[in-house]
């Protein structure tokens, strides 16, 4: 589970302070999938990246999997996102030397765990069988299109089986028929793995597929009721 | 290294140019250093045959330093002093035996153009002194440019002397060196008009309760100067002159050689940060990243280093019987240290930039 509990986040601008989150409260249930959106500058962004463990709130808990993250230093955060937290970035950002393979192994292999390397390159081969790459393992980014670097970036989010995913605009880069096969594989995995999801869309067409919809305005995270959701522009 | 070498493969062309370049700067550095240990050697190796506590000497350098009889028996009586070995040093012409009649006329070490002779530094009284009068031991390569060999006859100031070879070069100023007797040498100085020259220089080894301060004193009081074996070397002419200008070449070439180095890993981690920010955004570790770029650099070093000192190696015996030029653990193995300790220094540098990448870079669009 997710839990995100008056999460304040503010950021230097100049002499002042810009307050990026405001009193944020989001809790995302393990198989579930909660979709956030809002418009440019809203602070989706930072309220991610406080979920992941990049940026600590000035105020507020975050706690993964029943770990009070807000508390750790970067070396236990590190290690948290490595062991619990699955980050689908919005460009791939996948690294140009390895393999799609490759790019599932290398937290791996950085991390020094050579004992279980036989099992890590079954569940990577696993994986990338699941987001339909099974074909492509020894492809380097340069060969795979967007919509396949995409699957490989989602495939490396679940290695290791994370307890909470978090999904940054995962289609931004696509087209419709493959952000709609993008979404449609985050869910069904999320549902498969019972991980706790939370995703940030652009795209209102997507927010019916999630199973909490929430919106934020300057700072300020509301839930959307189900048919607001469809109905919304942002 | 699970990343540096996918790295490393992946872009060979960018890692073969800069393992080319750390390869020529060693192979430069390294033929420096060897020409510079040849240069010395041909300018000091002699001396530093003479293995003994201390020199003394009667001027700032060997070849103005003339040793009366007083100051040789004021070293000789005193009592830091065990033993005095006197040392002659003389530059002049030596000639095969059949070129006497035709008259060498050079003076002083000045060779007559017209003549097959070698100019010569004559050492009398060392340790590796014939064991008669009337004997030559001369260099190999001295022996090799007379065309004389054991058994031989050659003149110096129209004393007769049989040759005996040695079996290594010995040079002083960038002259071969011939040893002679005490007497033989003296007897040449006589020739020479310089009759109250007792030795060139003094050859002492000290007694256990020896103080330099003493030394000091009796230095003063007898107008002499009083060093080590190896601080005496700066009282040869040739090598203070050219050693400091080889050795600030071979310093500059290390400053340079840890600039271009840097540089290059600079740039190659800059282009990797992007990567850097993506890898601590999952959870690598600071420490992880770090090891992996730092073993990339070494691996870079270690080829290009290695392969230079390889090459310096071949090269330089090739060409270490035409050239001045020595192949030895401080011409190859010391550079070659010094060259990855001052790499991995400039790659440190340059990977400031891992400790820094924001792994909050890699959310959203820009990267």
């Amino acid at each position: 589970m997710l839990s995100l509990t008056n999460i304040t986040l503010t950021f230097p601008d100049g002499d002042s302070r810009i307050t990026a989150v405001d009193d944020a409260t989001l809790e995302v249930a393990g198989g579930s999938v909660a979709g956030l959106t809002g418009p440019s500058g809203s602070g989706k962004s930072s309220l991610l990246a406080v979920a992941s463990t990049l940026v600590k709130p000035d105020s507020g808990t975050v706690s993964i999997a029943g770990v009070v993250a807000t508390g750790l230093n970067q070396k236990e955060s590190a290690q948290l996102r490595r062991e619990t937290i699955g980050i689908i970035f919005q460009q791939s950002n996948l690294v140009p030397s390895l393999t799609a393979r490759e790019q599932l192994l290398v937290m791996g292999e950085m991390d020094g765990k050579r004992s279980r390397r036989a099992a890590r390159q079954r569940e990577a081969d696993e994986l990338l069988d699941v987001v339909g790459l099974g074909s492509h393992r020894d492809a380097r980014p340069a060969a795979l299109s967007g919509g396949q670097r995409q699957r490989v970036n989602i495939a490396r989010a679940l290695m290791g089986s994370p307890s909470v995913l978090i999904v940054d605009e995962p289609t931004s880069a696509l087209d419709r028929a493959r952000s709609e096969e993008i979404i449609e594989l985050i869910v069904d995995l999320t549902r498969d793995r019972g991980t706790a999801t939370l995703l940030v869309t652009h795209d209102m067409e997507l927010m019916p597929r999630f199973d909490t919809t929430h919106q934020m305005v300057d700072g300020r995270l509301s839930l959307m009721p189900a048919t607001a959701a469809v109905g919304a522009g942002v | 290294m699970f990343l540096a070498r996918r790295d490393m493969v992946f872009a060979r062309g960018r890692f073969t140019l800069i393992t080319a370049v750390v390869l020529l700067i060693t192979l430069l550095i390294g033929l420096l250093s060897g020409l510079t240990g040849g240069l010395a050697q041909q300018n000091i190796s002699a001396i530093q045959s003479l293995e003994r506590d201390r020199i003394v000497l009667a001027a700032e350098t060997y070849d103005e330093s003339q040793l009366t009889q007083d100051q040789v028996d004021a070293w000789e009586d005193a009592e830091a002093v065990a033993a005095v070995r006197e040392i002659g040093i003389l530059r002049f012409q030596i000639d095969p035996a059949d070129d006497a009649a035709a008259g060498s006329g050079a003076t002083d070490g000045e060779a007559d153009s017209g003549s097959a002779g070698l100019s010569a530094a004559i050492m009398g009284g060392t340790e590796d002194s014939p064991q008669r009068d009337g004997q030559v031991r001369l260099s190999a390569s001295a022996a090799e440019d007379l065309g004389v060999t054991d058994g031989d006859t050659v003149t110096v100031l129209g004393m007769n002397l049989t040759v005996n070879v040695l079996d290594e070069d010995r040079w002083y100023a960038h002259t071969p060196v011939a040893y002679v007797t005490g007497s033989d040498w003296q007897e040449m100085e006589t020739r020479l008009g310089r009759d109250d020259s007792v030795a060139t220089a003094l050859a002492i080894d000290l007694t256990d309760s020896a103080d330099q301060a003493e030394l000091d004193e009796l230095a003063t009081q007898t107008s002499t100067t009083v060093n080590g074996t190896v601080d005496s070397l700066m009282a040869i002419s040739s090598f203070r002159s050219e050693i400091g200008s080889l050795l600030l070449m071979v310093g500059m070439l290390f400053g340079i050689s840890a600039l271009v180095v840097g540089a290059f890993f600079t740039v190659w981690t800059m282009q990797r940060t992007g990567d850097v920010a993506v890898l601590k955004a999952l959870g690598a570790s600071t420490r992880s990243l770090l090891t992996d770029a730092l073993g990339q650099s070494l691996t870079v070093l270690a080829i290009g280093v290695g392969g230079g000192i390889l090459l310096t190696t071949g090269l330089g015996l090739s060409i270490a019987g035409v050239l001045p030029f020595v192949v030895s653990w401080y011409t190859t193995a010391l550079p070659a240290a010094l060259l990855i300790i001052l790499g991995l220094a400039g790659a440190a540098f340059a990977l400031r930039s891992v400790t820094k990448a924001d792994a909050l870079t890699a959310l959203g669009s820009a990267r």
